[in-house]
């Protein structure tokens, strides 16, 4: 019985004593920090991906109070939580935010196995800065996807994943979180945080080579070889522009009106998450005649593949 | 993998010629039961496609699990014991590779502290007629016991040096024959498994130490007896060279294997425990990554950076 | 026996061509002469299509001091000058020539009469460097460093004395050893050139003893040479490296970048090299042909070929019986840092030594499995490097620790890869890790 007592205050004691150690401790030693980073950091994603340009969820916190204090939120965007939690943390700060549009990673290649099939083998390391460290890949395209998946790595949302089929990466529209770590990881620059665009709507060249036409259009069936036209058929909104004999359409200026899509004679530009065109009226009575094929379709081989790109999403 | 273990395989022999069906058995549960929880674990809790259990890695885990136990142990303990090794020793920490400490020596430790009893009662030595006076007490107790009681005449009792490097004393499956556990490491050595830095430099600390607490007083035993006794050969040569658990570089190779001889030493004659040689390599083990830190190997055109400075 | 101090692995030998004398390759029908053949600015070319050009004529010039200029091989009407793809495996600017008869530049002696440097007394050290310079000499073992550059020490550095590097390490390849059974003189006056040039008297020819009738050969007619020595050396891979040979024959090791070989007072030049010296020099020829290994276990003719540069590789291939139905890889260069090459209808380069072409099973890599820490890369790099933990870094993009574990100092010679129980792929990572952190440190200085 006495053991047991004596046990009882001994422990009880050393408790006791520890106790006090850490309330002093923690008392003394405390560290005051702006009551609102801890709110505002409560509002965030937690994901400390980064996707902010800073260290971290606690890092962006930090600075959206710095930024409140000085004024303004401008420039500061959490692209995982987007405008809803954006507008949470103003609220907290007092503040207010201009409204931004989201965004998403597209992959600028549609080079599927199909459209640029692979000359020869890589068997060293399978990451893609190892491959683009020896020279082409497995392809005869220089700037296009090597399929290794060092952007598949590089995603904390889930939301970017290699189809085996093409071998190319796909991005999870409802997952992706414009964070750019995929587009970061890419050691061919690929992939492009673009506008989401309304609905989701959008007009993407889907290639990256910078080759003159001939070599560009040897190695890949799906490539844009700089021709030119679609700038052209573009001259009212001028919202295409070639460089390096590459098209780059500018989403701010896009009005989709799709017609580069039917310009583009390699069917490297693609219209997603429209709805399926109707057909032509100077089509319309084509489908009578079984057998033949739709002029729409020949002249724009491509179109029909557009139905399954990578990028398309479930809303078709 | 599979070239220590057939460097074990003669040991493996002899423990099974000197202990009889018991450590057949002992021996294959333990490897059994080693590659089940392998299989299983990476199969059903890390649910990883790659299944490793062939390379070999989780096969030499069980025996040198079962050179650590005593031939008569109970199945069950010889299970929980696998378990221990490849569940908490190895697969914790991401499988093959990533382990801190040797498996089976975790496992060891485990059942040695769980189950003393069972774990340091050894049947006799089925070939051994000299010791029969001293039932179940191996050399390492009656070293230790020496040193207890302050009376270094316990000591005559210890079989000699000779037999005790021939393998006719007591101990656990693979602590008996130091001559055919040398063979195995002078064939790992000639593949270039291992180097000789490890074991060399731990039979060496030990050898030293031990003779010169037995010139300071008679209670220590002679050094050869020393070396040739418990675990020591087991551990110098096949468990303290673990590729996963052991230093990088010659430098940092030989300053474990100094410290596991110190401390294996200091283990026997003070601590609790009659043997120390899977104490010292586990402790070690902790610190290897720190080693592995400080002991970088030369780099090339080192030398002349120095010479210039000067 | 000498070697060098640090780690080394002993690959196969597998010197299947060694006993097959240097034989002339056809000429191609068609030559590339990309404008990268050496390490630098790239050469700019001063030909246009339909230009007539014969052997010895210009294509491009230097295009800078770290820069060697291109000679046409052969002698036709340049039909293109735009990119094409080469070796590396990108597409850069070349030019290419339709080839028409072999016509020659009269400035060219093509008599095979040996011309010792007694014969030419008028030789300074500025003629015989600006000479080498001209004719676009560059380092042919592989690393295609231009030969003029090295010759020039930078201020505050003095040479002591020229090694020449004869060990030829990589397994498979003899180009270096018909060489100098074939041409040991040519060699030797090379050298002699050399030392004439940096001013130095002590010269050093380092032989690995998997070649001794070279090393009787060199060695007895070193001996009208004075100031020559051949040094037989412990055959060990890598030792064909620059400064694993300086340690090798010299004993001295260079320092850690920044530092450069020349700290150690040595300076290495490639068998093949001297040849090309001797010929730029005595014979007034640029650097248009160099002796490469056709060779493999499948090949049915392994053979040493001297072949006109920009001949395609397939060429070289049929000219040694074609090649095999099992064939899984050919690389450009030895078995240890040779490249696989994407296309066979590429051009061969001033750097390309050898064509390994080996057969499916060999080229297969086996499946990497987890590192076991078992500390043989650690043992069998030369560099006194801890291979395993750069190539983790590298994975987990630590530059910084890279940085710290002297990445900088990997000379990529696979000894590594090689030797790992696992088949890890080592190297490759290594390689991300070193081209990254040397990006890192060069924008860096820039700031």
């Amino acid at each position: 019985m006495n053991l047991i007592l004596l046990a009882i205050i001994a422990l009880g004691a050393i408790g006791l004593i520890s106790a006090l150690l850490l309330y002093f401790a923690s008392r003394k030693f405390a560290v005051h920090e702006d009551e609102r980073i801890g709110q505002v950091s409560a509002v965030l994603p937690q994901a400390n991906c980064g996707g902010c340009g800073f260290p971290g969820c606690a890092g962006f916190a930090g600075a959206c109070v710095k930024a409140a204090d000085k004024g303004s939120l401008e420039g500061l965007l959490c692209p995982v939580g987007g405008q809803p939690v954006m507008e949470q943390v103003a609220d907290i700060l007092g503040m207010k935010v201009e409204a931004s549009a989201p965004k998403i990673a597209v992959v600028r290649c549609n080079g599927s196995c199909e459209n640029r099939p692979r000359l020869v083998q890589f068997d060293g390391a399978q990451s893609c800065k190892v491959q683009q460290m020896t020279g082409m890949g497995e392809t005869g395209c220089p700037y296009g996807c090597l399929g290794c998946g060092d952007c598949v790595e590089a995603c904390q949302f889930d939301a970017i994943h290699i189809n085996p089929e093409t071998m190319l990466p796909e991005v999870d529209e409802e997952k992706c979180t414009a964070c750019g770590a995929c587009a970061k990881a890419c050691p061919r620059q690929i992939i492009e945080i673009r506008l989401k665009g309304p609905k989701g709507r959008r007009m993407v060249v889907l290639c990256n080579n910078k080759d003159k036409g001939a070599i560009a259009n040897k190695v890949c069936k799906a490539s844009c070889i700089g021709c030119g036209k679609c700038v052209k058929t573009c001259d009212k909104f001028e919202a295409i522009t070639l460089k390096n004999n590459l098209a780059y359409i500018d989403a701010e200026k896009c009005k989709m009106c799709r017609k580069c899509e039917e310009a583009c004679p390699k069917g490297a530009i693609h219209a997603i998450n429209f709805p399926p065109r109707k057909p032509k009226a100077e089509a319309a009575p084509a489908p009578a005649q079984a057998g033949e094929k739709v002029p729409v379709a020949t002249a724009t081989p491509n179109v029909q593949n557009t139905q399954n790109t990578p990028i398309n999403s479930k809303e078709q | 993998m599979y070239g220590v273990c057939i460097a074990l395989l003669p040991a493996m022999l002899a423990s099974f010629y000197f202990f009889g069906l018991g450590a057949v058995t002992v021996m294959l549960a333990s490897v059994c039961a080693c590659v089940f929880f392998e299989w299983a674990i990476t199969k059903f809790i890390l649910k990883r496609d790659r299944l490793t259990v062939l390379d070999g890695s989780a096969i030499l885990t069980g025996m040198l699990l079962a050179f650590n136990l005593p031939s008569n142990l109970p199945i069950w303990i010889i299970v929980l014991g696998a378990l221990f090794a490849i569940g908490v020793g190895k697969m914790t920490f991401g499988g093959l590779g990533q382990n801190i400490f040797n498996p089976a020596l975790a496992g060891r430790v485990f059942l040695l502290i769980s189950f003393p009893v069972q774990m340091t009662t050894w049947p006799d030595n089925a070939v051994d007629v000299d010791t029969d006076a001293l039932t179940g007490a191996t050399p390492l107790s009656l070293m230790q016991k020496a040193i207890t009681e302050k009376n270094p005449s316990l000591l005559n009792d210890l079989p000699s040096s000779l037999d005790m490097f021939l393998g006719l004393s007591d101990g656990s499956m693979g602590e008996v024959s130091a001559l055919l556990l040398l063979l195995g490491c002078a064939f790992m050595l000639w593949r270039k498994i291992i180097t000789w830095h490890i074991p060399v430099s731990i039979i060496l600390t030990v050898l030293a130490f031990a003779g010169l607490l037995h010139l300071a007083n008679p209670i220590y035993a002679n050094p050869m007896q020393v070396i040739f006794s418990g675990g020591l050969m087991l551990g110098a040569c096949y468990m303290a060279t673990d590729y996963v658990t052991s230093p990088m570089t010659p430098k940092g190779q030989l300053i474990y294997g100094v410290c596991i001889g110190l401390l294996t030493v200091i283990i026997r004659n003070w601590g609790a425990y009659p043997e120390g040689m899977s104490f010292a390599i586990i402790i070690m083990n902790a610190f290897t990554p720190l080693i592995n830190n400080y002991c970088k190997p030369k780099r090339f055109g080192e030398v002349v950076k120095k010479e210039a400075a000067k | 026996m000498k070697t060098f101090k640090i780690g080394g692995v002993h690959p196969e030998e597998n010197k299947l061509s060694a006993g097959s004398p240097i034989r002339e390759a056809q000429l191609p029908k068609q030559a590339v002469f990309s404008m990268f053949q050496h390490i630098g600015a790239p050469a700019n070319p001063v030909v246009k299509k339909g230009d007539v050009v014969k052997v010895g004529t210009l294509l491009g010039e230097a295009g800078g001091f770290v820069s060697a200029p291109i000679y046409s091989s052969v002698s036709g009407k340049v039909s293109k000058v735009d990119v094409a793809l080469d070796a590396s495996g990108l597409r850069r600017m070349a030019v290419t020539v339709d080839v028409e008869g072999d016509e020659w530049e009269e400035t060219i002696d093509r008599s095979k009469d040996l011309v010792r440097l007694s014969d030419r007394p008028e030789l300074d050290a500025k003629t015989i460097v600006e000479k080498i310079k001209a004719a676009g000499v560059v380092g042919m073992g592989g690393a295609t460093f231009p030969t003029h550059v090295k010759l020039c020490p930078p201020p505050g550095k003095v040479a002591e004395c020229v090694i020449v590097n004869a060990v030829e390490c990589e397994p498979y390849l003899t180009a270096d050893h018909r060489l100098m059974l074939e041409h040991s003189e040519e060699i030797l006056v090379g050298l002699q050139l050399v030392m004439k040039a940096v001013g130095v008297t002590k010269g050093y020819i380092g032989i690995e003893n998997n070649k001794p009738d070279a090393i009787a050969l060199m060695t007895e007619k070193a001996k009208q040479y004075p100031g020559v020595e051949v040094v037989p050396l412990q055959m060990k891979y890598p030792q064909g490296g620059e400064k694993q040979l300086i340690d090798a024959v010299i004993g001295r090791q260079v320092p850690a970048p920044p530092a450069l070989p020349i700290d150690t007072g040595a300076i290495v030049q490639n068998v093949g090299t001297c040849f090309a010296i001797y010929e730029a020099v005595m014979k007034n020829k640029p650097l248009i042909d160099r002796i490469i290994t056709v060779t493999g276990k499948s090949v049915k003719q392994p053979s040493n070929l001297l072949a006109r540069l920009g001949t395609p590789f397939s060429q070289l291939i049929d000219e040694c019986g074609g090649l095999p139905e099992d064939t899984g890889k050919v690389i450009g260069g030895g078995p240890m840092m040779g490249k696989a090459l994407l296309s066979l209808d590429v051009p061969m380069t001033k750097g390309s030594s050898g064509l390994l072409i080996m057969n499916d099973k060999e080229a297969r890599r086996a499946e990497a499995e987890p590192c076991i820490r078992c500390a043989k890369c650690v043992g069998a790099c030369p560099m006194g490097l801890e291979p395993y933990l750069l190539s983790r870094m590298s994975e987990q993009f630590d530059w910084e620790g890279s940085e710290q574990n002297d990445v900088t100092s990997c000379i990529e010679c696979g000894s590594c890869q090689f030797t790992c129980p696992s088949h890890r792929p080592l190297l490759d990572h290594i390689r991300v890790g070193k081209a990254t952190v040397m990006g890192i440190i060069r924008s860096r200085s820039q700031k």
